[in-house]
């Protein structure tokens, strides 16, 4: 009976169709985000992309799905995703030589399960008008008094704060990090709510004067119409110049555990990790390449050069529960 | 003063005239019932009267009262009408009490409570105030609703097919019940039916409607004895036309022989028909009887013989209590009554 | 030759339903009885009891919000004659079609600081700084309570306006005719007799506020529903979230319990020709005019400006927002829509008529079964329905072992799951509107049915069908618009390369860029207007 369902469902499904050479793709970033270079690998290799997109849960459907998943690789937003892929086992080792050449080592996992694409640093944006240009700006102090009122910024509880907060920790410790955060809360001139760009906005409406923000929103503002006139109403400060240096997040790739085009998904990363599409990949959404040497955007290289935070991300990531915490404890958000 | 006055009314639904051109009045402490079969526009006229419709034409004023016109529309809140619906329509959410109470203006609250009492009281229901409408029968659900319907003292009540839920046993007894407090409240009414036999019973006038029109006003007796039409005549009771040649002012020769009316024939045509029902008939024994008895009904206090005779067939009502021989001829002979003579 | 199923049979459909629809929360039940490492203990000591409170605050503001509004368009559009009544009858339905994250988004951009109306009124007024006036804040919880009743209200406007018509108009018209003034007559007479109708509204829209995540999301006020996110996805405890989502079920069934207990002791049936075609009251002069212009500002504020606002959106972006797979998109968001009604309509059907023609105190036990999906959020519902769903594959892959077939994920990692979810999501919808009209048959047809020689097949078939036709068509065009919004589920549930018009919309919005998806956007709403349009036909010719 086993064997006449068998032939049965063969002929009436055509699903796990071996024939076609394509990579499955998991992706956290936005379809409008990756497609160009999908594209560009497609039309070199003739691999064909397949993707699913979704903001949430993606992590959880691929461990759900175990050993039958369609999936080969997962395209991150922020560190924090790429290390719990690694910590739930659902990765495998990326050994490839091309990505070990591309990629410097501290934005790759030791372990090779995941490789860092693309960089953003966490800025403050600050008022033209009202601020001035803050070069000496420091994190720390951002719990100042005489912000108080002035400081935007989104949820703390979204990845790129939480970053933020875990490298807080790393830095100076529990105690300390949760008094600068009621400091910092102490300042805000409204509830945490929106995203980046929307921080921006409430300094250029003079809401507030400084806000908390990603590198990259700051150059895609600038290349739209509209929201050109909140872009230009804000400097935008690289802090901690003087001692560790700017804090940054990535967003990255894993190959899964089960992935069953493996060879066609190390040459995607391989791909991604390569000159052009790290020119591209970074460009389009204004963010900084991981590849040395790499050529910036204009309007990125216009913003200067930085000094970067050097602490690894596997480090700062050990932390993020215990920001969650601290977030959740001073009622961050509330 | 008329209670009620309504003026050349007409309504139209679709295009369609349900109500046409309709006039009536109504007396004080009059109940007058609108006879006529479903379709006829009595419901409609109800509704107009009401307020719950405005009419496309025509005028309809309570005690003297304009409702509508020049004056404005005077909305069915404000024309103080009392009205039993078919279904009663009590509120399944009040009490027997709250329901009565319902329409009563009265603030004050002994005053209301004194009035309910009253009401509970007429309608015989005292014990039932706590109780909720779907707890109790249906003749008991009518004598709330009246109770509720009068409890505001209205100008005018209106009653809507109310009967026609009602087990034949206790109609009639309810019926003279329901007419017996309207009379006591010194109250006008009109009511709707399709049954001559509720009609009788309860309305001191009835106005038979036919196509939106009102075909003829006037006591049952008046109607009966003298219909203006062949419709009011067959909508009161069933019969046959017979030819019938006019003799006299009193008088009409048939094939059947001579008929002596009892009243003046309305008709002054020499020929014509007469509308003949089973109670104008009778059967005897007789040698030279020519009927043919086709089958019998008992009727309880009468017995109905369908009949053959001459080639025509007809009904024919006898009483129970003197039945025929029916291994013997029989013969039939017209009674004197009021005769109805059309042309 | 009539088809004939035992009773029994009935109470297998109605319990295999029950049971299935019921499967994902009980894996997520389960789930939440894993041991946590103290997340939710934490959560206890810190957070929890703010979000507690501001779900409730949320749920009793929309409810009291939503009747502050449908309770009078319902009476007005059912009772009243004024200019538009027919207009409004159907067009205060549409704001239906508009997805709570549209609208909000809408409004965050016409209302915030930075937003037009604001900057107006600043210019106008020569202020300069935030500290010079005071203008309500959008973003907050009261925000939220608007925008989410704005598009939730028509449920209860639906509901409550059908009682209106069909139950109580009789007994409305005898308390006018007792001098009862229109207020009156509403108070003493419509509202305590719509109870039953008025609360199976609120407790369908205390049930979707609660799931909401979109809305309460981007205004940052934090309720349970963010609370299952934050632990799921920060704390990486699908446990703790799975207790949270706990304590959102006991919402559920306190909202479910609710309706049963307000439901009329005493059930009216539908008599026939009790759908009057007049109104009773003619507004004329200022209160016509109160009344057009209180119609008015809903159907503007909860429709026509959103989309007048999209529309804006989309001539001005129109280059960027266009996209050449908008029809396939748009395909594959009504051909879902509309499978996944079909679905639930046979289910509901099964399951209610199971309740009538069943005895015995369980009978009602699977149509709750079934409900529960309702009050779980999209994304949570999603991972409570891969659970079950990748379990099933992989013994499914275990058993074909050895063969030359390989299913793969041959329900999870398909359409089927996508369905599924939707399914599980809306059933209550589907039931509730199905139920409704049920109880308006007379159980003496059913007699009659069954006198004359037909079985229950047969009677559901040829009696039921057709007098619960406005029942159905109501349930099937609410699930419909349902999922043409629905959107956490159906992106992380659905297949690679599947977009439908809410997930290629969604990766603008979580940009905050909607501009760019605004024609996308405009779609959804479009394509929601077809089925209100479909039905409001079908009972125009009705009645």
């Amino acid at each position: 009976m086993k064997k006449a369902l068998v032939t049965l469902l063969a002929a009436l499904t055509c699903l796990p169709a071996v024939a076609t050479e394509e990579v499955n793709i998991y992706s956290f970033r936005q379809p409008f985000l990756i497609q160009p270079i999908l594209d560009d690998f497609t039309k070199q290799t003739g691999i064909k992309t397949n993707v699913v997109f979704a903001k949430k849960g993606l992590i959880e459907r691929v461990k759900r799905e175990g050993r039958h998943s369609r999936a080969d690789l997962v395209l991150t937003s922020n560190f924090s995703a790429l290390i719990q892929l690694e910590d739930e086992n659902l990765t495998q080792t990326i050994s490839s030589d091309t990505v070990a050449k591309n990629i410097p080592a501290n934005f790759r996992d030791p372990e090779g399960q995941w490789v860092a694409l693309t960089k953003r640093v966490r800025n403050v944006y600050s008022s033209k008008a009202r601020t001035g240009k803050l070069d000496a700006l420091t994190y720390e102090a951002l719990a100042d008094e005489q912000y108080r009122g002035k400081i935007c910024t989104r949820s703390g509880k979204h990845p790129y704060n939480l970053g933020l907060v875990a490298s807080m920790i790393a830095h100076h410790g529990e105690a300390k990090t949760k008094a600068w955060l009621e400091g910092v809360k102490e300042n805000l001139a409204r509830k945490p709510q929106g995203n980046d760009r929307a921080q921006v906005k409430a300094v250029k409406e003079g809401l507030c004067d400084l806000a908390i923000g990603n590198s990259y929103y700051f150059g895609k503002m600038m290349e739209d119409e509209k929201q050109k006139a909140w872009a230009d109403a804000v400097y935008i400060n690289f802090p901690n110049q003087k001692d560790r240096g700017s804090h940054i997040n990535v967003s990255g790739v894993v190959l899964t555990k089960h992935a069953k085009n493996t060879e066609n998904a190390l040459k995607l990363i391989e791909f991604m990790t390569d000159n052009k599409a790290q020119n591209m990949y970074a460009s389009m959404n204004m963010e900084y390449p991981v590849k040395p040497g790499v050529e910036l955007s204009k309007l990125v290289a216009s913003w200067g050069e930085f000094k970067e935070d050097s602490l690894p991300l596997s480090e700062i990531s050990k932390y993020r529960p215990l920001a969650l915490k601290l977030i959740d404890e001073v009622k961050f958000d509330l | 003063m008329h209670s009620l006055v309504l003026e050349n009314l007409s309504y139209r639904y679709d295009g369609e005239a349900v109500v046409n051109n309709l006039t009536l009045n109504v007396e004080q402490n009059e109940i007058v019932c609108l006879l006529g079969a479903s379709g006829c526009g009595k419901t409609t006229t109800l509704k107009v009267i009401a307020g719950l419709i405005e009419p496309f034409q025509g005028s309809v004023s309570i005690l003297g009262k304009a409702m509508n016109g020049a004056s404005g529309f005077i909305p069915p809140q404000k024309r103080n009408i009392g009205m039993m619906f078919q279904d009663y329509a009590l509120f399944p959410h009040l009490t027997v009490a709250q329901n009565v109470a319902f329409g009563l203006t009265i603030k004050d609250k002994s005053a209301r409570e004194s009035r309910v009492a009253e009401m509970l009281n007429l309608v015989q229901l005292q014990g039932y105030a706590a109780r909720f409408p779907h707890e109790l029968s249906g003749g008991q659900q009518q004598r709330v609703a009246i109770a509720r319907a009068l409890a505001y003292k209205p100008n005018l009540l209106l009653l809507d097919e109310p009967f026609s839920n009602i087990d034949a046993q206790v109609r009639f007894q309810l019926i003279n019940d329901i007419r017996r407090i309207i009379k006591d409240q010194q109250v006008s009414a009109i009511f709707v039916s399709h049954s001559k036999e509720e009609a009788f019973a309860f309305a001191d006038r009835l106005a038979i409607m036919d196509k939106g029109k009102i075909a003829q006003v006037g006591d049952p007796k008046t109607l009966f004895q003298r219909p203006k039409s062949k419709m009011v005549a067959e909508f009161l009771g069933q019969g046959i036309y017979i030819p019938a040649q006019r003799v006299n002012g009193a008088s009409v020769e048939t094939k059947f022989g001579a008929v002596h009316s009892l009243v003046e024939l309305g008709n002054m045509d020499a020929k014509g028909e007469v509308y003949l029902r089973p109670q104008h008939i009778t059967l005897e024994n007789c040698a030279q009887g020519s009927v043919k008895i086709l089958n019998q009904r008992f009727m309880g206090t009468e017995y109905i013989y369908r009949v053959t005779v001459e080639g025509q067939e007809l009904e024919v009502s006898h009483p129970a209590h003197e039945p025929l021989d029916l291994t013997k001829p029989i013969s039939l002979k017209i009674k004197a009554h009021a005769v109805n003579f059309f042309s | 030759m009539q088809l004939s199923l035992s009773l029994s049979k009935w109470q297998t459909f109605a319990w295999l339903i029950g049971l299935s629809l019921s499967v994902p929360l009980l894996f997520l039940i389960v789930e939440s009885f894993q041991p946590d490492s103290e997340v939710f203990a934490h959560l206890w000591d810190t957070v929890l009891w703010d979000y507690v409170s501001n779900t409730i605050w949320l749920i009793v503001g929309v409810c009291l919000v939503c009747a502050l509004i449908a309770l009078p368009l319902g009476w007005l559009t059912a009772y009243c004659e004024f200019p538009g009544r027919r207009f409004f009858e159907w067009s205060l339905m549409l704001p239906l079609a508009m997805p709570t994250y549209l609208i909000a988004y809408v409004y965050t951009d016409l209302l915030d600081y930075a937003g037009p109306v604001q900057i107006a009124l600043r210019e106008w007024f020569g202020w300069q700084s935030p500290d010079d006036y005071w203008f309500f804040d959008i973003r907050t919880l009261p925000g939220a309570i608007v925008m989410i009743a704005l598009v939730l209200y028509p449920y209860l406007f639906l509901i409550f306006r059908t009682a209106l018509r069909e139950q109580s108009f009789k007994l409305v018209q005898a308390s006018q005719l007792m001098g009862k003034s229109p207020s009156q007559s509403f108070f003493k007479v419509s509202l305590p007799l719509s109870r039953g109708a008025i609360v199976a509204g609120l407790a369908l829209i205390s049930m979707e506020s609660m799931a909401d995540f979109a809305t309460v999301h981007y205004f940052a006020v934090s309720t349970l529903t963010t609370a299952v996110y934050d632990t799921w996805l920060g704390y990486y405890s699908l446990t703790a979230a799975a207790k949270i989502s706990g304590i959102m079920l006991l919402f559920l069934f306190l909202a479910l319990t609710l309706e049963r207990l307000s439901r009329p002791t005493q059930v009216v049936h539908e008599r026939q020709s009790s759908v009057n075609s007049t109104t009773l009251y003619h507004l004329k002069g200022t209160q016509a005019w109160l009344a057009s212009g209180f119609c008015w500002l809903i159907l503007a504020v909860a429709f026509i400006v959103p989309t007048w606002v999209l529309v804006d959106y989309a001539i001005n972006y129109f280059e960027q927002a266009w996209n050449d797979s908008f029809f396939l998109y748009a395909w594959q968001s009504l051909k879902i829509a509309f499978w996944v009604s079909v679905v639930l309509i046979i289910m509901s059907m099964l399951v209610v008529f199971n309740q009538r023609v069943s005895h015995g105190k369980r009978v009602a036990v699977p149509g709750k079964l079934a409900s529960t999906g309702y009050a779980l959020p999209g994304t949570v519902l999603a991972i409570a329905v891969l659970i079950p769903l990748t379990l099933l594959d992989d013994k499914l892959n275990t058993w074909f072992e050895g063969t030359q077939f390989e299913p793969g994920l041959l329900f999870s990692g398909t359409i089927f799951a996508l369905v599924f979810a939707y399914v599980v999501r809306f059933y209550a919808i589907a039931q509730g509107a199905v139920e409704s009209s049920y109880q308006r048959i007379s159980p003496s047809l059913d007699m009659a049915s069954f006198s004359l020689g037909r079985n229950r097949l047969s009677t559901m078939l040829s009696i039921h069908l057709p007098l619960l036709r406005r029942g159905i068509l109501t349930a099937a065009l609410l699930v419909f618009i349902e999922c043409m919004k629905e959107l956490p589920a159906a992106l992380l549930l659905r297949p690679f390369n599947y977009e439908t018009l809410a997930t290629h919309v969604f990766q603008y919005v979580s940009d905050e860029q909607l501009e760019l998806a605004s024609v996308s956007a405009l779609f959804i709403v479009l394509v929601g207007l077809i089925p209100l349009y479909v039905v409001n036909r079908s009972m125009e010719q009705r009645s």
